[in-house]
């Protein structure tokens, strides 16, 4: 167990070297045990480094602009650090980015209808996923991997790709609306681009295997004599699925939720393609305000709000996560 | 009163409490349950033994509603039952993984089955401390099962099957998960449990001696067949077929010839080797319809054959040998003794005595003598 974290291990193995019962021939096992754990956090180390390197320093150089004031110059806003006449630094940072996202009722709105947009996405992600998980697990032999990998299949094409895909499909004079009028159901195409709805669509197609593919690793589990033992005690199918099956997923649910809801709600793609000008979205907002405006600072702080907006169902992910590992274990 | 009434199966003209004909079940091409019919009669404790893939927990899950049969028909206390579905059946199962629901304690798993019944809820605390504390687990309700020990968690698989008070409850290797000792102490508590409610309970399991310690009668079970159906003893003493006589504990197989026959024995000879042996016919078993010249085979249970450095004066089949393997088990001991006429022959023996010395105890390579009575054979048609 010890030998798992580097840091017990490496103290494990300092207070052995002191002991002052340890012999002398123990000392190279030592030696080795210690080179040993130094590989263990040079190993582990990597991605760390890797994600203070990439992750962390961009989020407080976001964290740092969004706290600066906006300037026309290059770069477009104010230095934070100063140095004054006595050659003394100062630091001057401004709260105003952020106090302006919430006078302003533009961005609570759109944040609420991001959130709005996610979470109902999320649920027919749901919906629709959870039956095709469960049909993929009770689905024998190599057909299961074909269902499997047509889930997987999309990833192999660009994402920008397949959303320019349903712009096709769902333009005026696109595949759909020339369908429908060739079977005569409308006479005139049906607005379907640059709608709510055809947000919806692209968010539904684009997230749904993220919602499949956590609940068929927790479906997959799933012993189907616990079904059967409800069906014995007397549970009508329906009364079996609410009372064993549903509980017994809902990690798998909560996961796949999450992944779906989190990138979501800070979707841009897919709002600007599909959405057009009539869906607000923060994604967009945060890109007009970086590109259009050129108002750095507001920018950043729009990206800071939306974490923090996140980072709470982002916890919750990783506690799920958490006790799912804990419950393996068991 | 003659003791009979606790044998229902010995009396022609009793009612059967489940009854199955000609039931069939197939997977595909593949036939798991090949036309089969049995009548099990209420209280007894039906012990369905075979190896795996032998079509015994298909059949058990065709009881339980879980498998559909092919055709054929299943009643249960005089109802119909091939039909219907799982929920709706006076019938329980314990899982061999026990299925416990882990998101439930002990209390709640229990209860499952009577609230899906409708039972109130005063009613469902009683009965489920009830039987808690009939499997000795009142202590314990409010634990989950991954709290609980092997032996515990297939204790409350048991009270949660028998909470409901079902006509039959099955049990699917009900001991299989335990370890030995744990798994000879539960016989004897699901024998007594068995008693105290009087439900019928039908076990499946692969474990011959299981099967003999537990069941009032056991059905063998080979390719999706009966290969015979009795109580233990009778299997024991009087198997039906090599394979059989195989299947429950071992057996020495003699292929032998009739050469003779009067009222109460026959005379049959080992012909590579001239020797002849003599077997009583006193019973209803096959050997009386034996005709002279006939093929037979001679089976002999290890523990019926004596073994001795001397001649045995008492037998009237004799055989010298070599023991060419001892098997020391502590309480008895097996030896395989190669005999004059060419077959091994295995023989277990008690070990009496404490071991003196070397020189009384029967070792590898002794020249020892085997005998047998003219009633420890059975004879085989073959």
């Amino acid at each position: 167990m010890a030998t798992k974290d580097p840091m017990v291990n490496n103290a494990a193995g300092g207070t052995r070297a002191d002991a002052p019962d340890n012999r002398p021939r123990n000392l190279f096992s030592n030696a080795a045990r210690l080179l040993q754990s130094r590989w263990q956090s040079v190993i582990t180390g990597i991605p760390f480094f890797w994600l203070l390197l990439f992750f962390l320093a961009p989020f407080f150089i976001v964290l740092k602009i969004s706290l600066a004031e906006s300037l026309i110059a290059s770069p477009p806003f104010s230095n934070l650090l100063h140095w004054n006449e006595n050659g003394f630094p100062s630091i001057k940072v401004t709260i105003d980015n952020f106090a302006y996202l919430w006078e302003d009722s533009l961005y609570i709105r759109t944040y609420v209808n991001s959130i709005q947009i996610a979470l109902i996405s999320t649920l027919i992600c749901l919906l629709i996923g959870y039956p095709m998980a469960y049909a993929i697990v009770r689905t024998e032999g190599t057909a299961r991997y074909i269902l499997l990998l047509l889930v997987i299949l999309p990833f192999w094409t660009s994402f920008l790709l397949r959303v320019y895909a349903w712009m096709g499909l769902l333009a005026d004079q696109g595949t759909l609306n020339s369908f429908l009028i060739w079977l005569g159901v409308i006479e005139k195409p049906i607005r379907l681009l640059y709608s709510q709805f055809a947000v919806y669509v692209g968010i539904v197609y684009s997230y749904l295997p993220f919602m499949i593919l956590p609940l068929y690793a927790n479906m997959e589990k799933l012993d189907t004599s616990l079904q059967e033992a409800a069906a014995d005690l007397g549970a009508k199918p329906v009364t079996g699925f609410f009372t064993i099956t549903l509980p017994l997923t809902a990690p798998g649910i909560l996961a796949g939720s999450l992944l779906v809801f989190i990138p979501a709600t800070g979707e841009f793609v897919i709002p600007d393609l599909l959405g057009g000008g009539n869906v607000l979205m923060i994604g967009r907002v945060l890109y007009s305000e970086f590109n259009a405006n050129h108002d750095w600072p507001v920018a950043s702080a729009v990206a800071i709000a939306l974490l923090i907006v996140l980072v709470l169902p982002m916890m919750l992910y990783h506690r799920v996560q958490a006790s799912e590992a804990e419950r393996q274990k068991s | 009163m003659t003791q009979d009434a606790s044998y229902p199966w010995r009396q022609p003209d009793a009612t059967p409490f489940i009854s199955i004909k000609n039931l069939s079940k197939q997977f595909g091409s593949f036939t798991a349950v090949d036309d089969i019919s049995l009548d099990i009669y209420k209280g007894e404790l039906f012990g369905l033994l075979g190896g795996s893939g032998c079509g015994k927990t298909t059949l058990l899950r065709m009881l339980a509603g879980f498998e559909t049969p092919t055709s054929g028909s299943i009643f249960i206390d005089g109802a119909e039952m091939t039909q219907v579905p799982p929920y709706e059946r006076p019938v329980n199962m314990m899982f061999q993984s026990y299925a416990l629901f882990p998101h439930m304690t002990v209390e709640k798993n229990i209860a499952y089955g009577l609230k899906r019944d409708g039972v109130g809820r005063s009613e469902i605390t009683d009965r489920v401390a009830d039987i808690l504390k009939m499997v000795e687990l009142s202590d314990f309700g409010k634990r989950k099962p991954n709290q609980l020990s092997g032996g515990q968690r297939q204790r409350v698989a048991l009270a949660r099957a028998l909470v409901k008070r079902p006509k039959v409850l099955l049990l699917d290797e009900p001991l299989a998960a335990l370890d030995k000792r744990l798994r000879e102490q539960t016989q004897f508590e699901l024998m007594n449990i068995q008693d105290q409610t009087g439900v019928t309970f039908v076990v499946v399991t692969h474990d011959q001696e299981e099967a003999m310690t537990l069941s009032t009668r056991i059905a063998v079970m080979d390719a999706g067949k009966f290969m015979q159906i009795g109580e233990p003893a009778e299997i024991y003493e009087n198997p039906a077929t090599q394979f059989i006589a195989n299947f429950i504990g071992s057996a020495n197989f003699l292929p032998v010839t009739l050469i003779d026959k009067n009222q109460s024995t026959v005379q049959l000879q080992h012909e590579p080797s001239q020797k002849v042996f003599t077997a009583a016919t006193d019973h209803k078993s096959p050997e009386s319809e034996l005709t002279t010249g006939q093929q037979s085979t001679m089976v002999l249970r290890p523990e019926k054959i004596l073994i001795d450095k001397t001649p045995l004066t008492d037998c009237q089949n004799q055989l010298a040998g070599v023991v060419k393997e001892v098997a020391y088990l502590g309480k008895l001991s097996t030896y395989r003794v190669q005999t004059e006429i060419g077959i091994t022959f295995e023989v277990t023996a008690p070990n009496q005595i404490r071991s003196q010395g070397i020189g009384h105890r029967i070792d590898w390579d002794d020249p020892v003598h085997i005998g047998w009575n003219d009633n420890s054979a059975v004879l085989l048609q073959s």
